[in-house]
């Protein structure tokens, strides 16, 4: 009661709905000046939204939100910046072509007159990059920058606001030790000047080093909110997972003995180091991991989408060399990508289209047979369950849970012996979920071999008979059958063991 | 009833046609002489040069692309093609042998535009831009800028020729819309030009050889600029390397956009194209026969240009 009389920001029964789905479900949090506050959850429990609602980038369906003892509506992230919060976002939003004093005073540019007052924005960027123990040039252009420098300019961009309230979204993921540190030694300067800072991070140790008090989201609802000092790291990752399976995954099926699938000492340019695995016919293996991790370019090095610097690919025993994405497709591998709309499907093309893109060489003798071609979409539209006006609609029109049946659609035209599906069930309802887990079911039971990348635990641990976890462009962690489990999924994931 | 089965019609796909109705009936009511058999085959022979060039345009614009160099190439291919015949004196065979030359050379520049764009990596826009500096250039070079003129008795019945009343160029034009109109829409090449338009990275993750489609794209308009180096050089007799296809790539691009094809790729229509060009080719003809000054035509053949892109919008 004495914390809730002089709160700097209060959250009330804070609700929030995209079409209809619930994301967060009656929020409600005091924070104090001063004050380093934690936000943990799985992927899609809601942190990212409970702060973008805080920074004026969404807007509450219902709830209030009290600052300083009054109560406001924050409709744009201009808004919230002339309230005192500013906010460090999880993807840049920098200008590649400007510079990195341009991008900083993007919107609030220091002016004489009618001309930009460049010397002084120059200045005023110079000595906050100082600070930040960068000797970046403030005129140097963001596209020359790397990712870690990035992160430092846009940690810079809402500084120079001196806000009262400091919203960091995973601001570490990118970032090295070295450059963690100095992040660190800058929130405990800021602390001491009262700015009060809210913080999402998957690091665990993080959390536990830099926060005061800790908020716990799972699935939208608010688990609890504890002071740091109490829980430990075991306490947290049991709060963020602690609920029990549902009924909506098919049984495991056991595999065979012969492997389809190797892959040795794979590395890239950038990210990938040394990774080693390999797949069973009929087998459903997991990769789990943070975003960024990885494991959506492994997917992509082994589809020859992507440059390898070393290693080898086995397929059926024997060395394949990839190089595009045909060659993969000549091995029979498959990949969904978990890009629908990007790197998937056509979305001014209509379902048919769509659904033989790849395998046009089928219905193509000379000219292509387009009633075969309709008859074998349309065998698909059943099979799957895709509700739609018509073959010839076009795909944005369709709901996501029937995109992603076309895409599956798609390269089982294929017919593929390896299907690597990368969060297949991102962004549709429980259940086109439930519908694809039978369907991955039942093609394991037909021998096919797939590997399902999600950052969903529960599908995972729901529906894999083994998990490789990987952490920073490595697998770090291995399990099988009946020993895997959550928690150390997450400490492999996270690093913290 | 009626208004429930309006709006069941897909009004874009049919807005040229629309529009080429409306333009013939009242260029009928303007002139007396519109609809007459012999000013409909000039106008068809007129459209047909850069006509046979937008069918090639369609399949790169399809493709995302642009090329920009087809009208400079005109000049150089025609230029090379006369010189061909000239050097093997009279005779069928020297016309033949310029005919493959025309078109060898067309496909070759075509291909060259290709390379610069797939595996220089630079947008087709700059590329063909350059290019089409690059080619006006080699020909005023070659000729030496005069007019370069052919030495063969046959070689005008190409351009001039008729068959059942109708000019040979119309036919070709014709028959290349038939033919493309079947490769853009009946086979795999046309299906996979239209995917790399619509989103190269989706048509990358799906195993289309993006490289290689777009650069047959651009082989293909090649190809088409060597079949109007002959039909215009031959009508003429001769071909000026400073003149010779000037404006040639603005009057196919806007005809691939009247027709219907969007310029962000994606889709593409030859049947639209052949209207698009024979829209253009009847306002020419309409300004001409009314004495409107040919300085006004540029103006009202850009304003036709915005509507025709404005439609498309609204249809959006």
């Amino acid at each position: 009661m004495k914390r809730r009389a002089n709160a700097l920001l209060a959250i009330r029964h804070i609700h929030k709905e995209f079409s209809g789905v619930r994301v967060l479900n009656d929020i409600n949090m005091d924070i104090q000046t001063g004050e380093v506050f934690g936000i943990l959850g799985e992927n899609g429990a809601g942190k990212s939204t409970l702060l973008k609602i805080l920074c004026g980038i969404y807007t509450p369906t219902s709830g209030k939100i009290i600052l300083k003892g009054n109560e406001v509506s924050i409709q744009t992230p201009m808004e919230a910046k002339k309230l005192g919060i500013s906010m460090i976002p999880q993807e840049f939003n920098l200008i590649p072509t400007l510079s990195v004093f341009e991008n900083i005073f993007l919107g609030s540019e220091i002016k004489r007159g009618v001309l930009l007052n460049k010397e002084e924005m120059r200045n005023k960027t110079r000595s906050l990059l100082e600070e930040l123990k960068t000797d970046l040039s403030p005129d140097a252009l963001i596209e020359n920058l790397s990712v870690a420098e990035k992160q430092m300019v846009e940690i810079a961009k809402a500084l120079v606001h001196e806000s009262d309230i400091l919203i960091m979204d995973e601001p570490t993921t990118v970032l090295t030790n070295l450059e963690v540190e100095i992040l660190f030694e800058l929130i405990s300067r800021l602390k001491k000047k009262n700015v009060t800072m809210l913080f999402i991070s998957h690091k665990l140790n993080e959390v536990k080093r830099l926060c005061d008090r800790i908020l716990v989201l799972r699935d939208g609802d608010q688990i609890c909110i504890n002071e740091v000092k109490d829980v430990d790291e075991q306490d947290m990752v049991k709060k963020m997972v602690g609920r029990e399976l549902s009924q909506v995954f098919p049984p495991k099926s056991s595999p065979g003995d012969e492997v389809v699938l190797g892959v040795e000492n794979l590395s890239d340019a950038t990210l990938l180091k040394d990774i080693h695995f390999h797949l069973k016919r009929g087998e459903l293996l997991g990769f789990s991991g943070l975003i960024g991790a990885g494991r959506t370019e492994l997917a992509e090095c082994i589809m020859g989408l992507r440059p390898k610097t070393s290693g080898d690919i086995y397929v059926n025993g024997e060395k394949a060399q990839i190089r595009s994405s045909s060659d993969a497709l000549a091995h029979k591998l498959g990949y969904l990508s978990e890009d629908r709309k990007g790197k998937g499907l056509l979305m001014n093309f209509g379902i048919t289209e769509n659904i033989s893109l790849i395998s046009l060489s089928k219905y193509n003798h000379w000219f292509i047979n387009k009633k075969k071609e309709q008859q074998s979409s349309q065998k698909f539209i059943e099979q799957f369950n895709i509700k739609a006006a018509s073959l010839t609609a076009e795909l944005e029109y369709l709901s996501g849970g029937n995109q992603q049946k076309v895409y599956l659609s798609k390269w089982m035209d294929t017919d593929p012996a390896i299907l690597i599906l990368d969060e297949p069930t991102r962004g549709i309802d429980v259940n086109a979920k439930k519908e694809i887990y039978y369907f991955i079911h039942s093609l394991i039971t037909q021998g096919v071999s797939c590997i399902l990348i999600s950052s969903e635990l529960e599908e995972i641990l729901g529906l894999c008979t083994r998990v490789l976890v990987m952490r920073e462009g490595r697998i770090t962690g291995e399990m099988e059958g009946r020993h895997i489990n959550e928690e150390e999924i997450m400490f492999s994931a996270a690093g913290v063991l | 009833m009626s208004i429930e089965n309006l709006k069941r019609i897909d009004f874009s796909k049919y807005a040229p046609l629309f529009a080429l109705v409306v333009l013939v009936v009242l260029s009928a009511v303007a002139s007396e002489h519109f609809l007459k058999f012999r000013n409909i085959t000039n106008i068809l022979r007129q459209v047909s040069y850069t006509g046979t060039i937008a069918l090639g345009m369609t399949f790169v614009i399809a493709a995302g692309g642009i090329d920009l160099s087809v009208g400079s190439m005109v000049a150089v291919v025609g230029v090379l093609a006369i010189y061909l015949m000239n050097y093997l004196g009279g005779g069928a065979l020297a016309v033949l042998a310029a005919v493959l030359a025309a078109l060898l050379a067309g496909s070759l520049g075509g291909a060259f535009n290709g390379l610069i764009v797939t595996k220089g990596r630079i947008t087709s826009f700059i590329a063909t831009l350059a290019t089409m500096s690059i080619f006006r250039s080699l020909t005023l070079y070659i000729s030496e800028a005069g007019e370069v003129i052919a030495q063969n008795d046959l070689y005008p019945k190409i351009g001039g020729g008729y068959f059942m009343n109708i000019p040979y160029p119309v036919l070709v034009f014709l028959g290349l819309a038939l033919l493309f109109h079947i490769l853009l829409n009946n086979t795999a090449f046309g299906r996979h030009v239209c995917a790399v338009g619509a989103n190269q990275q989706v048509a990358v993750y799906s195993a289309i050889k993006v490289r290689w489609v777009t650069f047959m794209t651009f082989v293909i308009a090649g190809f088409t600029v060597g079949v109007t180096a002959i039909l215009l050089s031959s009508r003429l007799n001769s071909i000026s390397p400073g003149d010779a296809g000037i404006f040639y790539e603005l009057d196919a691009i806007a005809a691939v956009v009247i027709g219907g094809t969007p310029l962000s790729g994606g889709k593409g229509t030859m049947w639209g194209t052949v209207i698009g060009a024979i829209i253009l080719g009847i306002i020419n003809n309409m300004l001409n026969m009314l004495g409107v000054s040919p300085y006004l035509q540029g103006t009202v053949k850009g304003l036709v240009i915005l509507i025709a892109v404005l439609a498309q919008y609204k249809n959006k």
